[in-house]
């Protein structure tokens, strides 16, 4: 009987894989190649992607930027690439890039006395609307990022309503502080003569006074302190506004004020009651299916006539009324569906703890809810703030009226593609950073266990 | 021992208004109701008085007025000589055609898209990607005016195409010009026409109905009728023997042989555009700002798409597709069987919403001359006769109830599809 028999008794090493799986090649073969269909696809993208790129890398970079007109810009091509086609005249951006952002907002800081082609002034130009926008940010990130900024910035947040009209528009101070006092003599009235009158009585008496204050005594006292010590800002009318600040303030005010309403409208519809369901829910729905453009036409045409005879307000003010009224009703959706997303036990839990209507929802249900629509509402104001751009169509100097408006200067006229493609940029780049954070807040608040 | 009594009979107080919860809710419910009629009648006093100041009570008779303008992009005949209201008609039709047509497109690149975006391949992944962050984050109306731009700027005149020495040729055989001035196509034409019927007589709202589109629809319908019969056959004998008879052919017979003769019958040709003077003639015009509007808005909602046919997609788990495959079927019918089933579950209800919107925007029409109701009720009309409320008024009533009827249909759809639940 022979021996021979091989059982082997030390483990082999192991071996590298193949060097088609790891690596480069591995990735490319995986995602490139895996199969002749996507192999004849990958081919077809290259293709694709070079033939954009091989157009758009000279027309950005092989540019003019430093020319008084569209045919000088055209001269310069010519001698120095040989062909007009094909190359961008960023001149127009550099040329009119400050009235693309604020319109025709003064640069300088203007007083009555000073002559307004004057450009002298000590102050760097656009502070005001450049300080409003900082302010925004101060005022929305202890909202935002509530576990990062301290809270104590929620003060910036409380002022911010009062602070961006004055800083906008300009004007005395005294308005916008008389107009927050209004609130606070509403407050006084309430907690010291409740106790006397009783709480409902309170309430009414909470609402009546400040309005009461506003339409009768704020404007006067404004007036009188002015008189006295006057400290105030030169004014800049609303039809100095535009470009891409046109666009941020029509947002953030519609936005803003379209919070609260929106509140209430989705409390209103999620309700019992059937008047005021029926009232909010007709209110939404109207909104909801008539376009933005019907009523910024009403703000251009109707709103003056819905006024008491001899009213006439601002166009810019109309617009900001008519766009938070289209904001109001898809925020109301948004938030009512955060409203529906919270499980009935956290309303069954508040009910069993005694707590009425509003003290639930102030304490358990709103947080809540307003913090599942968060995405909601950052993606309600991306909406709104490229549907600004609609107000040109009712004359106002948008980006895009005011890019029609270069063109029709005769030294730009016939320049399209570097204007559009610097507008759509400017959007881009805001909306897409949104959307990016409105994702990062979704995986944030994303509590349950997946 | 104790006696219980009964409670005192309650009296009726007014504080009970308020403090009741049994009464609450309906006080406040009225004073609600009083405050919002309050409101309106403060507005429509108000509106009352300053009309009667600028002189122009509220009423309609201009509807009937001759609109003398023109409309040129229109289903319908029409001159200026027609009355406003006729010229609004063809404006809501115009609206319809671009929706429709919007909808259509956006719904096959979206879902196109949105398939391809969830590709394993790489490169295509990011490619769709990039276009649908491109299009979502940049206003509409940008991407209108940019699109009727490049259409203006960058495609050859019609008189680019004449003489020995043009720069610009016919497409697809001398049968489609692609100008500055629109598209033209080929129109279809029939030498033994069956006529039209004239609907509304005289009215703003006449129309013609070609009696050879009806007959074209109802030999289709009766083809597509037979044709499910035909399957329906097919699926009793696999029932019942366990094979199925190959039909493919008796089905594509049943469709097509009856339509060429109904088209033989009638005649059909088609019309081409030529080169007349300095434009085109006949064909079918398709012009600029039609083209630009569909393809922006169709574009840019197609983003939209995308986004919710991946996520519809990604929202059926992987457990789903793997029993699929466990039993067998082949990836095809898993796709038709089982995912997508569910998947239409998740997108319906946001595309409804999509459509609504792309309905909406194409109001923006207005801004490159497309003559839909906001540029005639809306813009001409309004302009020309100075009344803003009635036209504004109908304008709002007009996209109401397109909203209202789309979102009606397609709720309508979704209760049917709809996973029933016990």
């Amino acid at each position: 009987m022979s021996d021979v028999s091989f059982v082997r008794t030390e483990m082999l090493a192991e071996q590298a894989p193949p060097a088609t799986s790891v690596g480069v090649v591995g990735w490319l073969r995986a995602n490139l190649f895996s199969s002749w269909l996507n192999t004849i696809l990958t081919i077809i993208s290259l293709g694709f992607i070079w033939y954009i790129l091989a157009g758009l890398i000279p027309w950005v970079f092989q540019s003019v930027w430093n020319a008084n007109s569209l045919t000088e810009c055209r001269e310069i091509m010519a001698a120095t690439w040989g062909k007009t086609h094909g190359h961008a005249c960023w001149a127009v951006i550099n040329e009119r890039w400050l009235q693309l952002l604020y319109g025709f907002y003064p640069p300088y800081p203007i007083t009555p006395e000073v002559n307004v082609g004057d450009s002298t002034g000590f102050l760097p130009a656009y502070l005001r609307p450049n300080l409003a926008m900082v302010l925004f940010l101060v005022a929305v990130a202890p909202v935002l990022y509530s576990d990062i900024v301290p809270r104590q910035l929620l003060i910036v947040t409380a002022a911010y309503p009062f602070l961006l009209p004055w800083l906008m528009w300009g004007g005395t101070i005294w308005a916008p502080i008389m107009v927050a006092a209004g609130l606070g003599i509403g407050y006084l009235g309430y907690r010291f003569l409740s106790p006397v009158i009783g709480a409902l009585g309170g309430v009414i008496l909470a609402i009546l006074l400040p309005v009461i204050w506003w339409m009768f005594l704020s404007g006067a006292v404004a007036g009188a302190i002015d008189s006295v010590i006057p400290i105030g800002i030169a004014e800049v009318e609303s039809r100095k506004f535009g470009g891409l600040m046109l666009a941020v303030l029509l947002g953030i005010v519609a936005i803003g004020v379209s919070l609260p309403i929106g509140i209430v409208l989705a409390l209103g519809r999620q309700s019992d009651l059937l008047i005021v369901k029926g009232l909010c829910v007709g209110f939404i729905e109207f909104i909801r299916g008539v376009p933005l453009i019907t009523l910024l036409f009403v703000a251009s045409t109707l709103l003056n006539i819905f006024m008491p005879p001899g009213t006439n307000f601002d166009i810019i003010l109309r617009v900001m009324i008519m766009m938070t009224l289209f904001a109001a009703a898809y925020m109301a959706e948004v938030i009512r569906g955060g409203l529906a997303a919270l499980p009935k036990g956290q309303y069954e839990g508040a009910d069993s703890l005694g707590l009425n209507y509003w003290q639930a929802q102030r304490l358990i249900i709103m947080p809540q809810a307003l913090k599942i629509s968060i995405p909601g509402i950052v993606s309600t104001f991306i909406g709104i703030f490229k549907d600004t751009t609609l107000v040109s169509i009712i004359g106002l100097l948008d980006p895009i009226g005011l890019s029609q408006g270069i063109r029709s200067n005769a030294a730009w006229n016939g320049i399209y593609w570097e204007l559009f493609a610097f507008i759509a940029l400017v959007f881009f780049v805001c909306c897409f950073s949104m959307s990016r954070y409105s994702m990062y807040l979704e995986r944030k608040l994303r509590t349950d266990h997946r | 021992m104790t006696t219980i009594t009964d409670p005192p009979k309650e009296q009726f107080r007014l504080s009970m208004l308020i403090y009741d919860t049994r009464y609450r809710s309906m006080t406040i419910q009225v004073v609600a109701l009083i405050g919002f009629m309050l409101l309106a009648a403060w507005l429509i006093n108000n509106t009352i008085q300053n009309l009667t100041e600028l002189g122009k009570p509220v009423e309609f008779g201009f509807l009937v007025e001759p609109s003398s303008y023109d409309i040129n992009q229109r289903l319908l005949e029409y001159t200026s000589r027609d009355t406003h209201l006729r010229a609004s008609f063809l404006g809501l039709l115009n609206t319809l055609v671009v929706a429709v047509l919007g909808c259509i497109t956006a719904t096959v690149v979206g879902v196109l898209v949105g398939v391809l975006r969830l590709s394993n391949n790489w490169l295509i992944g990011r490619i769709m990607t990039v276009y649908v962050e491109m299009f979502r984050n940049v206003p509409v109306l940008l991407w209108i005016v940019l699109a009727m731009a490049i259409l203006i700027e960058s495609l050859p005149a019609p008189r680019a195409f004449r003489g020995e020495d043009a720069t610009a040729t016919m497409n697809l055989n001398d049968t489609v010009a692609v100008t500055n001035r629109g598209i033209y196509i080929p129109e279809p034409l029939f030498s033994r026409s069956l006529g039209d019927v004239h609907i509304f007589g005289q009215s703003s709202l006449r129309f013609d109905i070609s009696l050879d589109l009806i007959a074209i629809l109802i030999v289709l319908g009766a083809s597509v009728f037979a044709m499910r019969r035909v399957a329906a056959r097919a699926n009793a004998v696999q029932e019942a023997t366990g094979d199925r008879p190959t039909i493919w052919y008796i089905e594509l017979g049943i469709l097509f042989i009856p339509m060429i003769a109904l088209l033989v019958a009638l005649g059909f040709h088609l019309g081409y555009p030529e080169l007349k003077g300095f434009n085109f003639k006949g064909g079918t015009h398709l012009r600029n700002s039609l083209i630009a509007l569909w393809l922006a808005l169709s574009l840019y909602t197609a983003a939209f798409i995308a986004e919710i046919v991946r996520g519809g997609i990604l929202a059926i788990s992987s457990g789903q597709t793997e029993a699929a495959a466990a039993l067998g079927l082949r990836p095809g019918k898993i796709m038709r069987l089982v995912i997508l089933p569910q998947a239409l579950r998740v997108i319906i209800p946001p595309m409804i919403s999509n459509y609504l919107n792309l309905t909406k925007n194409s109001s923006l029409a207005i801004a490159v001359g497309y003559m839909d109701i906001t540029g005639t009720l809306g813009g001409i009309t309004m302009n020309q006769t100075g009344r803003e409320l009635e036209c504004i008024l109908m304008l709002m009533l007009c996209y109401l109830a397109i909203s209202l009827s789309i979102s009606a249909v397609m709720n309508w759809y979704n209760e049917r599809v709809k996973l029933v639940e016990r």
